[in-house]
């Protein structure tokens, strides 16, 4: 009898050792963005933060080339080899949403009163389908004029004052760019690049500042193709066809161009400040895009992050609180710090209107619209080719316009039918 | 079993392997291609259902794709027929001198073993405009005007095609200088006696005996043209192959419908055209050429 009670107790301890291993064993979660290396060190640090405050789970993030993201989540996604937690573009939300790759945020945990205390309106509404809401992002970026102090010394302009008004931005860039004997343009006064943030800058920005709008208010019917618009289309290729201070590809593209201090000015969004301060010698400034008559407008994006479908029980339950984890208060704080993003949480938001650099973002934010795209990379090439067009090919740019504003139509109608 | 059959069984053995290699994973995708070719297959769809020939009727009515069709037309007519007769007159010259002869063929040969999508990186760059690239450097300082070479949709394509013939015409080459060197000196040195001048010899005897091999690069280059796809991806802004799809080739346009627009379907169907007429244009060359050098040859 004494024996089997020590065989007894043995059994116990047994069990219980068996449980706590089970127990124990981690749930494996895994991560996808695509490979921005300011993005990708701070999601590393912020992974091991969240292991440390989570043994129980463990995260693997894996990282592929912006051009071939989609493709790769295209056909990881539908065979149930994808991520758990996924990056993507808020562009890509309804194409996402539409493919069923992603699933609903659990109401349980983001509620509709959490959501609505931590993110800013536009950002609700983009993640918004069918009353459900999809993704929640950590950061949120705005464009701004930045320009480079030294060429500015150079060409005798004042360093502190970047231009204010569209009139002003034309004229300085004139003055900033320069020409080689053949007049061949060898620094450009302000970058011209559509395909990089050009196309936003044009699409919701000049549009309303020359009194039009890029869609009507359901954001389904391309409303641009008016006298505004022309005329916001003329003053854009007026500074590539007439002034010469900047054309596509100039130098590969804008970003480029900036860091081999080839161009004075550019118009880029906010993490691309991160980029920028890595490079010690340049002398830079940001300031808020530049005004037409009053009129001041912005483009807001941003990237987010969402629950792939399939995902359930508990991997689901460790990637709401993963999710929940890289959109908290202190990942915005480190987000803001490392990558240049502003907090997509306007409060957290509001405590850094006093940085120089955050502050100016952070205004062009409070008077921001943010286009809610069907095909992202469909939509840019329209701008990209209707620019190309115009300066390539000599169309007139009211003919161009008319024609983009059809395909574009078309594109979007597309997407909705099916 | 005899040892014969017992042979030919190890034979028949040794070739099933690249057989079902082929079937795996040529012949098998390509039927599934033309059978999804028939369906509105998307990524993006859950479910998808047999649609005809709407496919192909889409791709057909697709300016976009009409204008990648005549791109890869483009390179290949012109850049087929030139690498040919490039390497041919360096083949015939390499065979000629006696120094150096590894050199020169380890010169023509890098490119071709050279990794392509560096070529294209290398070559965009060269490529710029001021004030960045060398080739227009070289050109601003004899005072020439400079050229946009890539940024212009009249020049981009033959652009590409320089960088494509500059790295084919070292495999070229190889195989011509190989083919030269079969050919029997007796024959040459007969001639000779008879007294024919190096032209004819040049004319009569050597280009005659190279038929075979003209005609099987003319084949191969003819493909490798008609599939440019690297170079083009590679070297125009956000692999679009811009400006305004002037370098755009049929590959190109299958790659973007299948991986970046998720019509699988689609892509399917256009990759059908562009086997049919890959097909077309190598039967024609055979049928051409091959009587040519068999005629040429027996006469």
């Amino acid at each position: 009898m004494k024996r089997f009670k020590g065989s007894g107790l043995v059994l116990i301890v047994l069990l219980i050792l068996a449980a706590q291993a089970v127990q124990a064993a981690p749930v494996k979660i895994t991560y996808w963005q695509y490979f921005y290396q300011s993005k990708v060190d701070l999601m590393n640090d912020l992974i091991k933060q969240f292991e440390a405050q989570n043994p129980d789970i463990k995260v693997e993030q894996v990282t592929f080339p912006y051009e071939s993201y989609n493709q790769k989540v295209a056909t990881s996604i539908p065979v149930g080899e994808g991520p758990d937690v996924i990056n993507l573009y808020g562009g890509w939300l309804p194409m996402y949403v539409k493919a069923g790759y992603i699933q609903p945020l659990p109401q349980a945990q983001f509620t509709d009163s959490y959501m609505k205390a931590s993110y800013f309106p536009f950002v609700l509404d983009a993640v918004n389908f069918g009353g459900k809401l999809y993704s929640a992002p950590t950061a949120v970026r705005s464009l701004a004029l930045i320009w480079n102090k030294k060429l500015f010394k150079e060409a005798g302009l004042d360093p502190e004052k970047p231009p204010r008004t569209l009139d002003e931005l034309a004229d300085y860039a004139r003055k900033l760019s320069k020409y080689d004997g053949q007049g061949n343009l060898i620094q450009a006064g302000l970058a011209m690049q559509p395909n990089g943030q050009g196309h936003s800058w044009l699409r919701d920005v000049l549009f309303r500042q020359f009194g039009g709008a890029p869609y009507d208010a359901t954001g389904r019917k391309v409303a641009y193709d008016s006298a505004q618009g022309v005329a916001a289309l003329q003053w854009y290729m007026d500074r590539i066809m007439k002034d010469k201070v900047g054309y596509p590809n100039f130098l590969t593209d804008d970003v480029t161009a900036f860091k081999a201090q080839k161009a004075a000015m550019t118009i880029d969004g906010s993490f691309r400040i991160g980029t920028f301060k890595a490079l010690s010698d340049l002398e830079w400034g940001v300031a808020e895009l530049p005004s037409n008559k009053g009129v001041q407008s912005n483009f807001a994006s941003f990237w987010t992050h969402a629950i792939v479908s399939g995902v359930k029980g508990k991997q689901l339950d460790a990637s709401v609180k993963f999710l929940k984890f890289i959109t908290s208060p202190e990942a915005m704080e480190q987000w803001l710090a490392r990558v240049g993003e502003l907090p997509a949480n306007p409060k957290i938001a509001q405590a850094h209107k006093d940085d120089p650099l955050t502050s100016v973002f952070m205004k062009g934010l409070s008077y921001a619209h943010s286009t809610i795209f069907v095909d992202e990379a469909g939509q840019r090439t329209l701008f990209v080719d209707m620019i190309d067009e115009i300066n390539l090919k000599g169309t007139k740019v009211a003919d161009a316009l008319r024609q983009t504003a059809a395909k574009e139509q078309k594109l979007i109608d597309d997407f909705w039918a099916k | 079993m005899t040892l014969a059959k017992k042979r030919a069984m190890t034979a028949y053995l040794f070739l099933a392997v690249p057989l079902v290699f082929f079937i795996g994973v040529r012949f098998g995708p390509m039927l599934y291609a033309m059978l999804r070719s028939l369906t509105d297959w998307s990524l993006l769809r859950k479910t998808n259902q047999f649609i005809g020939l709407s496919n192909f009727k889409a791709v057909l009515g697709d300016p976009v794709f009409l204008k990648a069709l005549a791109n890869t037309l483009k390179y290949a007519i012109v850049g087929a027929p030139i690498v040919i007769a490039l390497s041919l007159g360096i083949a015939l010259l390499l065979n000629r001198i006696a120094r150096a002869r590894g050199f020169f063929r380890l010169i023509y040969i890098l490119p071709y073993i050279t990794p392509i999508v560096a070529v294209s990186w290398v070559w965009r760059w060269m490529y710029q405009t001021p004030p960045l690239g060398i080739l227009n450097a070289i050109f601003s300082a004899l005072g020439l005007p400079a050229m946009e070479f890539l940024l212009s949709p009249n020049q981009a394509l033959y652009s590409i095609v320089a960088v494509n013939i500059w790295v084919e015409l070292g495999y070229c080459t190889t195989v011509f200088l190989a083919g030269i060197q079969t050919i029997p000196m007796d024959c040459i040195e007969a001639a000779r006696i008879d007294g024919a001048s190096s032209r004819q010899i040049l004319f009569g005897i050597v280009l005659p005996l190279l038929m075979p091999i003209t005609l099987f690069l003319m084949i191969m280059q003819g493909i490798q043209f008609l599939r440019i796809f690297t170079p083009v991806y590679n070297m125009s802004a956000q692999a679009m192959g811009g400006p305004l799809d002037s370098t755009k080739s049929a590959a190109l346009y299958i790659y973007q419908e299948a991986f970046t627009k998720f019509e699988l379907g689609r892509a399917s169907a256009a990759s059908l055209v562009l086997f049919a007429i890959i097909m077309a244009v190598t039967l024609a060359q055979l049928k051409l050429f091959d009587k040519k050098a068999n005629g040429e040859v027996e006469s």
